[in-house]
């Protein structure tokens, strides 16, 4: 399927396409925000298709579809991981969380909280998987420092802000949650 | 964006995946942590029929230290590899580990599966080609262990045969005195390195005993730059890092005239060659320093 091009550096040949699999489908159960759901899917549906189509939760975006830009970040049994770029079956018996599970008893996350206070977003697209992988980096972090922040949410693309309002935000939810 | 439609597999051990492998024949692909294959699949580039996923088969993901060695079972994540205290007797791995991607990309992403997908570009084997590396691998006709460099034979292509799985990576721990860094340039976090340098020096005071330079990114496969080998052993270092060094200047042009990069959207063959001098002289300065014990953190370079 590759095939090589000395002036063009690597390039991918679609492999012939064969007749199409009528795939058996498959249940599955995922606690999502604490809730479980469970169905029946196709394997080949993906994990954020799953959340936004059969849970009806579309705060977890679909960007770039690529495993890029980060907008469909969700967490996984706590860790951050792009729901674009991961089948709904793989998570079978898992628990993820969403930007809709952080809110608890009508109100804000602190992370949410801050991001709010910090205007650490302007359009909004970006923000559900920014937030998810801001909670895994707090989570394990409680002080993080600049370049750890950087770190963590370097899978998480913005277009609008610069980024630097949304350090700030993840600084401000700290010091929250730390209660300083 | 969807693939082709396929069959899922779920294998509850290597056996039965082994198996599952044989009886499905050349339509079926192995999904491991799935960071390149998915992609892939959601691009029409692959269109497998079946899927034999690994991620339900218990104990594939762990990370042991013996005495002289470490383990790592192929399903182990680059996230765990990055935490685990025991990596951190190999700087280089933290290092590799660490750099790979985003956060979100390592809390899935395999070392198993990065040295089975063989990709130019990737990490994992550039980085490991300096070390004394084995492929431990089992497949219908049993289980055999390969020297990582007789594993990886072309780009995308490895000794496994189609009903062949990697079970564990062993990387043999270096002898006393050595240090070694694994320094690579990305332009954003997400994306494959434009070039990559894995260096590791087993010093005696200021003179180099050993060397092993690899370069990644610049070739069909990992590069062993081996006059740039040869120039650093058995010479004198020198100890302050901030005086020009001819003998690691020398080193580092060696390692130019190895590369074999190719033009492309990272940048062109001279850009990425010149790369290649600063992130060897890099890695080298970095690997004396730990050699002779000194911490030093984080070392990827973003654009």
């Amino acid at each position: 399927m590759l095939a090589e091009n000395k002036s063009k550096g690597f390039i991918f040949m679609p492999e012939t396409a064969a007749a199409d699999t009528i795939a058996v489908d498959i249940n599955i159960s995922i606690k999502v925000n604490g809730k479980p759901y469970s169905r029946r899917v196709e394997p080949r549906m993906l994990l954020v298709e799953f959340l936004r189509e059969a849970c009806d939760l579309t705060g977890t975006h679909v960007g770039c579809d690529t495993s890029y830009c980060g907008a469909c970040t969700v967490l996984m049994n706590g860790l951050a991981v792009k729901s674009c770029t991961m089948f709904a079956v793989q998570a079978d018996g898992s628990e993820i969380t969403t930007v809709e599970g952080l809110e608890k008893d009508g109100k804000l996350h602190p992370i949410q909280k801050a991001f709010g206070d910090s205007y650490g977003l302007q359009c909004g697209y970006c923000t559900p998987g920014l937030m998810l992988s801001a909670h895994q980096l707090l989570s394990e972090n409680p002080e993080p420092n600049e370049k750890q922040i950087r770190k963590a949410i370097a899978g998480n693309t913005c277009r609008c802000t610069g980024y630097m309002n949304i350090f700030k935000a993840i600084e401000l939810a700290a010091r929250n949650m730390r209660g300083a | 964006m969807y693939p082709r439609s396929f069959h899922y597999h779920r294998p509850s051990s290597l056996d039965e995946a082994v198996a599952m492998l044989g009886q499905l024949g050349d339509g079926a692909k192995v999904l491991a942590g799935g960071q390149s294959l998915i992609p892939l699949l959601k691009l029409r580039f692959a269109n497998p029929e079946h899927l034999v996923d690994l991620n339900f088969i218990p104990a594939t993901s762990f990370i042991r230290k013996e005495t002289a060695s470490l383990h790592f079972g192929a399903m182990t994540r680059h996230a765990e590899i990055e935490r685990s205290a025991a990596a951190r007797t190999i700087p280089l791995l933290r290092d590799c580990a660490s750099g790979i991607a985003d956060v979100q990309v390592r809390n899935r992403g395999t070392i198993g599966g990065s040295l089975a997908e063989a990709d130019p570009s990737g990490d994992w084997a550039n980085a490991l080609i300096t070390l004394d590396t084995t492929v431990h691998c089992l497949g219908s006709s049993g289980a055999r262990s390969l020297p990582l460099q007789d594993f990886i034979k072309d780009a995308y292509t490895t000794a496994l045969a189609p009903d062949e799985l990697v079970t564990e990576v062993e990387v043999k721990v270096p002898p006393k005195g050595s240090g070694g860094a694994y320094v690579a340039f990305k332009r954003s976090a997400p994306v494959y390195p434009s070039a990559s340098a894995a260096v590791q020096l087993t010093m005696t005071g200021d003179v180099c005993q050993d060397a092993a330079i690899a370069l990644g990114c610049v070739g069909l496969t990992a590069i062993r730059a081996t006059e740039a080998e040869a120039a650093l052993r058995g010479k004198l270092v020198s100890a302050d890092l901030n005086e020009k060094d001819k003998t690691i200047d020398a080193a580092a042009e060696a390692a130019r005239a190895a590369a074999d990069p190719q033009s492309d959207m990272r940048g062109s063959a001279e850009y990425k060659r010149q790369l290649v001098v600063a992130l060897v002289k890099r890695a080298i300065q970095i690997a004396i320093r730990r050699a002779r014990g000194e911490q030093v953190e984080g070392v990827h370079l973003y654009a």
